[in-house]
C-alpha cells in the first residue's frame, strides 16, 4: 500500500519535473537575449538536479545523491562564469 | 519499489505531499519563465524552484532515507545549504550584468533607476 502510494507520486514528480525541464529549455533556445538563456540554464540545471535526486528516492540508492551535488556545484560555478563574462567580457581579470 | 514494501503509511503519505509540493513549486516557476514579459521578471520565477521546490524534495529524500534505514540520515542538507548559498549570488550577479548591459545600449524596457532621499541625479550606480 505504502509503496504503491510512494510510487505513483514519485513518477508524477517525476514527471512534473521533466515538464519544468522542457520549459527552460525553451526558454533557452528562445530566449531573446544572452541574460535569458542564462537565467533558464541556471533553472534547467536545478529541475535536472531535482529530478536526479526524485530518481535516487525511486531506486533507493544514494548514488544519485552524489551525481547531484556534483550538478549543483559545477552549475553555480558555470552560471557565475557566464554571468561574470556577460559583465566585462573576460571571466578573469 | 521493492526497497519500499515495508514503509509506514504515515512516512509514505509525508514523503508524496513533499515531493509532490517541491516539484509542483518547481513547475510553476518554471513555467513563470516562459509566461513573464520582460527579464527583470522572468530572474524572480526561478528561485521558486531553488527555495521551497529544493526544499520540499529534499525533506522528502530525508524523510524517506532515514524511515527506511532507521537512523538519521542528513546528508541532504549539503545540497540544501550550498543552493541556498549560491542561488542569491548568481542571480544578483545576472542580475547587475543585465542591468550594466541594457543601460549601456538603453533598451525599451528598462527598469526604473532608484531614488534616494535628498538625491536629484540619481541612476549613476549600477
Amino acid at each position: 500500500m505504502s509503496a504503491t502510494i510512494l510510487s505513483w507520486s514519485l513518477l508524477v514528480a517525476l514527471i512534473l519535473l521533466g515538464l519544468a525541464m522542457v520549459v527552460a529549455a525553451f526558454r533557452m533556445m528562445r530566449g531573446p537575449r544572452a541574460q535569458d538563456r542564462i537565467v533558464a540554464f541556471d533553472a534547467f540545471y536545478v529541475n535536472a538536479m531535482l529530478l536526479l535526486l526524485v530518481f535516487g528516492m525511486r531506486t533507493g540508492s544514494t548514488l544519485y545523491f552524489e551525481a547531484a551535488l556534483v550538478i549543483a556545484l559545477l552549475g553555480f560555478v558555470a552560471t557565475l562564469a557566464l554571468a561574470k563574462f556577460l559583465m566585462r567580457g573576460e571571466i578573469i581579470e | 519499489m521493492n526497497h519500499a514494501t515495508d514503509l509506514p503509511l504515515w512516512a509514505a503519505l509525508v514523503v508524496s505531499f513533499f515531493v509532490l509540493l517541491g516539484a509542483g513549486l518547481t513547475l510553476i516557476g518554471a513555467i513563470g519563465l516562459v509566461r513573464l514579459k520582460t527579464f527583470y521578471d522572468r530572474i524572480h520565477a526561478p528561485s521558486l524552484g531553488a527555495t521551497w521546490g529544493t526544499g520540499g524534495i529534499l525533506l522528502g529524500s530525508i524523510l524517506l532515507f532515514s524511515v527506511l534505514q532507521s537512523r538519521l540520515v542528513v546528508h541532504e542538507v549539503l545540497i540544501a545549504v550550498f543552493v541556498t548559498v549560491t542561488t542569491p549570488v548568481t542571480l544578483m550577479l545576472l542580475g547587475r550584468a543585465a542591468l550594466y548591459r541594457d543601460r549601456s545600449e538603453n533598451t525599451a524596457d528598462l527598469p526604473p533607476p532608484l531614488r534616494t532621499e535628498g538625491e536629484t541625479k540619481s541612476g549613476d550606480a549600477i
